[in-house]
């Protein structure tokens, strides 16, 4: 397993793949909290990152499935997955090498973030003014969402030969699991009844109370079985071809 | 025995791939896996590597079964699959270093890595990007990486397809020194390949095995079947060679040189049909159906 992380993290880093997903999702939450009139702090007046937690998942749904889509896809195209499955090596490892792979990529992205934090500590009146607990609770929510998103991304992948299929899907899955399930319990037929169940399933719900800095085990594990659950089924679509 | 398939069968819905198939493999041998495209011996090839498995039968590798003992027999088997695969933006060592630590088994792997680029000749290649090698080249870095972890079997897909004709020459000659101390299973379609580098043949057509021999007696064995190479100096009808005891059949494109097609040797007898009509042989030969004709005899639809 840790040989296929190590080949995948050198491929992001020698491409220019890490360091376009690190530097735009840098500049688009940059421009969001700084610069644009409607959402910048300056204006805002609260000394919070609120507006980072509300945009960062949107940018993560459009850049993760670019990172991911060519992990297996790829192997699939040119045929380099009989190279790999042909070694002493099980399908599952392949599947977490290329899961913390890029997992390890949203680490990466996180991490600059916490300039914001550390400028908007020192620009608080008083200085210090801002809620570091919901802000790390938050950190961790989004750092889990993108690994969430991760899952989706490597299990599209596996799906089709085509990046760009495999792109368009992920995006797809992202956005239904993100905040589709959320719309749709706000449906007439739904609200009222069961919408806190269909909530639930949604990745929004958990990330919102991760968000408050609470940290609460139940989160925690949802979003731990929604990335095994999309591993393991990649996991599946990789074995599938003994079946045929 | 390295390699022991007994009754292979592959089915892909309705299709038989593979149909009952049955070889073994001595160590030390080189053997030749021939067959028209979509005969299945990439089919064959893929589940003794333990890719895909098989619909029913059984594959042992150097004695470990390649359903129940997979990890075993990864360890013992080297493969460069049909059109070798690479990561083209990798570099040369660095694709060799990764494919190494899939072998957690394999001490000192610097060494190792270093022997196997001087052993497929890619010691000035080896700081390159593999997509800017040649094709050669990039087939000298699939060999590399197949033989990394000292497997004692080797599967070659279709090695020297789509080479030019030096490469060829070289990448038989690595395989050639490899056949010194491995078990290999070399799949082609080209028939010298075959007579140069292996000592026993397999031939399947239709995922059935039509042929299992080794490469004199498979000759021998269409021997049955005699041509002779006549030129004469004047003009000959067909008629009157058809008329030689034997001969079946008579062909030729410009009445002087004659191929005939005979059960017999009719060497004499032509030689004594041109005493008799008072004609001149100029030459006058037999030769054996070479091994590209019996490709076709038995694998023809």
């Amino acid at each position: 397993m840790f040989a296929i992380y190590k080949k995948e993290i050198a491929g992001f880093f020698s491409s220019l793949t890490a360091y376009i997903v690190m530097i735009s999702f840098l500049l688009i939450l940059g421009l969001f909290l700084w610069v644009f009139p409607d959402t910048n702090i300056l204006d805002f007046g609260f000394a919070n990152l609120d507006s980072l937690f509300f945009y960062a998942p949107w940018v993560f749904i459009f850049l993760i499935p670019a990172v991911t889509m060519r992990m297996f896809s790829e192997e699939l195209r040119t045929g380099t997955i009989e190279l790999l499955l042909t070694r002493p090596i099980r399908e599952m490892h392949l599947v977490l090498g290329k899961y913390f792979a890029a997992v390890s990529l949203v680490l990466f992205t996180l991490i600059p973030t916490v300039i914001y934090y550390i400028t908007i500590y020192d620009l608080g009146a008083p200085k210090g003014n801002i809620d570091s607990g919901a802000t790390l609770g938050s950190f961790i929510g989004l750092f889990f969402l993108g690994a969430a998103f991760c899952s989706v991304g490597v299990f599209a992948s596996s799906l089709t030969t085509n990046q760009i299929a495999a792109f368009i899907l992920a995006l797809f899955l992202c956005f239904i699991t993100y905040n589709g399930f959320d719309s749709l319990s706000r449906l007439p037929l739904i609200e009222g009844r069961f919408d806190l169940f269909i909530q639930n399933i949604g990745i929004n719900q958990h990330y919102q109370n991760i968000s408050k800095g609470v940290i609460d085990l139940r989160d925690i594990l949802y979003f731990i079985s929604f990335s095994a659950l999309f591993n393991l089924s990649t996991k599946f679509i990789l074995e599938s071809r003994k079946w045929k | 025995m390295s390699v022991i398939v007994s009754h292979l069968t592959k089915i892909y819905d309705e299709q038989k791939a593979v149909d009952h198939i049955s070889f073994e493999v001595k160590p030390g041998e080189v053997l030749g896996f021939l067959g028209p495209n979509g005969a299945g011996k990439s089919t064959t090839m893929k589940m003794i590597t333990c890719f895909i498995p098989q619909t029913s039968g059984h594959i042992k590798v150097c004695g470990a079964d390649t359903i129940t003992q997979s990890d075993e027999v990864k360890k013992k088997i080297g493969y460069l699959p049909e059109s070798n695969p690479l990561y083209y933006d990798m570099y040369v060592r660095e694709y060799l270093a990764f494919i190494a630590n899939l072998h957690p088994h394999i001490n000192n792997k610097k060494q190792r890595i270093a022997e196997m680029i001087a052993a497929t000749g890619l010691e000035r290649e080896k700081t390159k990007k593999i997509g800017a090698l040649s094709k050669g080249y990039k087939q000298r870095v699939g060999l590399a990486q197949a033989m990394l972890h000292d497997p004692e079997v080797l599967l070659f897909d279709e090695p020297t397809s789509g080479l030019d004709p030096n490469q060829i020459v070289e990448i038989r000659q690595l395989i050639k020194n490899l056949s010194k101390e491995k078990t290999i299973i070399l799949s082609t379609h080209i028939m010298q390949e075959v007579k140069a580098l292996c000592n026993r043949v397999i031939i399947i057509n239709k995922g059935k095995l039509v042929a299992d021999d080794d490469i004199q007696s498979l000759q021998q064995r269409s021997k049955q079947q005699h041509v002779t190479h006549v030129t004469f100096k004047e003009h000959i009808e067909s008629d009157a060679l058809l008329q030689i005891k034997n001969v079946e059949r008579v062909e030729s494109s410009n009445k002087l040189e004659w191929r005939i097609y005979s059960s017999l040797s009719i060497q004499e007898a032509v030689f004594r049909f041109a005493v008799e009509k008072n004609k001149t042989i100029i030459s006058l030969h037999q030769e054996s159906l070479d091994l590209e004709e019996v490709f076709r005899n038995l694998t023809q639809p």
